[in-house]
């Protein structure tokens, strides 16, 4: 039986730097991998409505006719297959997560 | 003269992260009875195959938790690989092993963080949660999220782990240990600690196994079973034996946890040490047609993925059996003669996930 087995940790952790950072200031690095917000390179896209018909959180809308590609980033689940199934790999999955939202709207996309 | 009361307890509770209900039937301060009520965040995820393609599907099965979402996206697949009978490639099942132990190393961190806050030592709690960060980030940095892993698919995985990654993971976790067995000590030899758990809650083996527990509840009671036992992904290849504690109470189960937390690091280590080159995944063609039970070994026990198809691109049926919902017979069996103060504890060595148990 012992007791304050805890205690050096304590000690240890009053002299040392703090595990947690002090954001805003110091940010955190994103990996390479990470997944954080869709962003699409429209002038290549053909509006063919694959990533809509995939997506598994019913993110996307496609307009073929109106040639127009939607996004309600919150409901993006970041699950990446839209990019995989993409066939002009049009799509890409940034590493940064998308900025914070004051309303819920849509973001639309669409051949200037 | 006392009187009995009855003392709900949740959905919302400080020591739940999710919503479970009991009842507890309570005399003075003694628990007489608890009654479980269950349900409150089903969202008919079972249901969904019927309308989304198979393949899309395992996006919805890892999302099935949030805790343990590698593990449930895998056995999705290894019942759609077991009826369209495809091999999946060596590397492919060796990278799945890591990711299962690494959600595991996680998921039990993040229990023995909970179960701190549960008895009421702050500081262990964020101690064990700095710890996890730690996985968190090897598995951001793998994957591309923290918990929902998204690397799983019908075939393979989609992501690779490269040689260098491996060998800086490996030297990692060897540090994390060290971290770790710090914390352990607290957990196993502090006597604030053990007056909380030793003796509370306890289930005999052979009640264990009656009820149908899983995982680390049924482990501490000595019942040496562990699905990982039946060698799926790269498992039949690697040295693994169950970790079992005998006397069945908060504290070996506790003590189940932290020393799984070694073994997944050696078996990632074993992993890592046997991966060889080689194709991610085999291209998969067809329908399936057939039905299979799949088991694998969670954080918190057996799940059992049974999925039915019948060679169109919706599966008939998908029945999701999780771990907790087969430790909740255990739970409601072990309350009743304990303080109220006992309670949360005696939830938390459970290691409740209600979100999966509810699908
Ligand atoms: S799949 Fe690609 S090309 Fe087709 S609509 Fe979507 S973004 Fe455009
Ligand atoms: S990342 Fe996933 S959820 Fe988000 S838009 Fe693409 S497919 Fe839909």
């Amino acid at each position: 039986m012992k007791f304050f087995v805890m205690a050096k940790t304590v000690l240890r952790n009053l002299f040392s730097a703090p595990a947690t950072r002090r954001y805003p200031a110091i940010r955190r690095p994103y990996y390479k991998n990470t997944r954080g917000s869709i962003s699409i390179a429209v002038d290549q896209c053909i509006f063919c409505g694959m990533c809509s018909r995939k997506c598994p959180s019913a993110a996307l809308t496609v307009v073929k006719a109106g040639k127009k590609w939607t996004i309600n980033r919150l409901r993006c689940i970041a699950c990446g297959y839209c990019v995989e199934v993409c066939p002009k790999q049009c799509l890409a999955m940034g590493n940064h997560y998308s900025a914070s939202v004051q309303a819920k709207t849509e973001e639309t996309f669409s051949h200037a | 003269m006392s009187k009995k009361t009855i003392i709900p307890f949740g959905p919302q509770h400080p020591i739940l992260p999710e919503p479970i209900h009991l009842d507890l039937v309570v005399e003075d301060e003694k628990v007489l009875e608890a009654i479980p009520s269950i349900g409150f965040i089903h969202r008919g995820l079972e249901k969904l195959v019927e309308k989304k393609d198979f393949v899309d599907f395992v996006y919805v099965a890892e999302r099935i938790c949030g805790i343990c979402s590698f593990i449930h996206g895998m056995t999705y697949c290894m019942a759609i690989e077991e009826i369209m009978k495809v091999e999946v490639p060596a590397r492919a099942q060796y990278l799945r092993v890591i990711w299962s132990e690494l959600s595991r190393l996680h998921s039990h961190l993040l229990w023995l963080g909970l179960m701190a806050d549960g008895f009421g030592f702050e500081s262990l709690f964020m101690q064990s949660w700095r710890i996890r960060e730690l996985i968190l980030d090897i598995i951001e940095e793998t994957t591309g999220g923290r918990v929902i892993f998204g690397s799983a698919k019908i075939g393979g995985v989609r992501k690779d782990i490269d040689a260098k990654t491996l060998d800086d993971i490996v030297r990692k976790l060897d540090r994390y240990a060290a971290d770790i067995r710090e914390i352990a000590g607290v957990f196993l030899s502090d006597a604030s600690v053990q007056h909380r758990l030793k003796g509370v809650g306890v289930l005999s083996g052979a009640d264990a196994y009656a009820l149908g527990c899983v995982g680390p509840t049924l482990r501490a009671s000595g019942v040496a079973m562990d699905m990982r036992q039946l060698g799926y992904a790269a498992y039949k290849n690697i040295n693994f034996s169950p970790v079992v504690e005998t006397a069945g109470d908060c504290y070996a189960r506790c003590s189940v946890r932290i020393r799984e937390l070694y073994q997944s690091i050696d078996l990632i280590k074993q992993a890592a040490g046997q991966m060889e080159a080689g194709p991610l995944e085999v291209k998969v063609s067809g329908t399936p047609k057939g039905e299979f039970f799949a088991r694998t070994e969670q954080p918190r026990g057996e799940v059992v993925y049974y999925a039915k198809a019948d060679g169109t691109r919706f599966l008939q049926r998908l029945r999701v059996r999780t771990p907790t919902f087969a430790n909740i017979p255990a739970l409601v069996k072990v309350i009743p003669g304990h303080a109220l103060a006992d309670v949360p504890i005696l939830v938390l060595t459970i290691d409740p996930c209600i979100s999966c148990t509810e699908r």
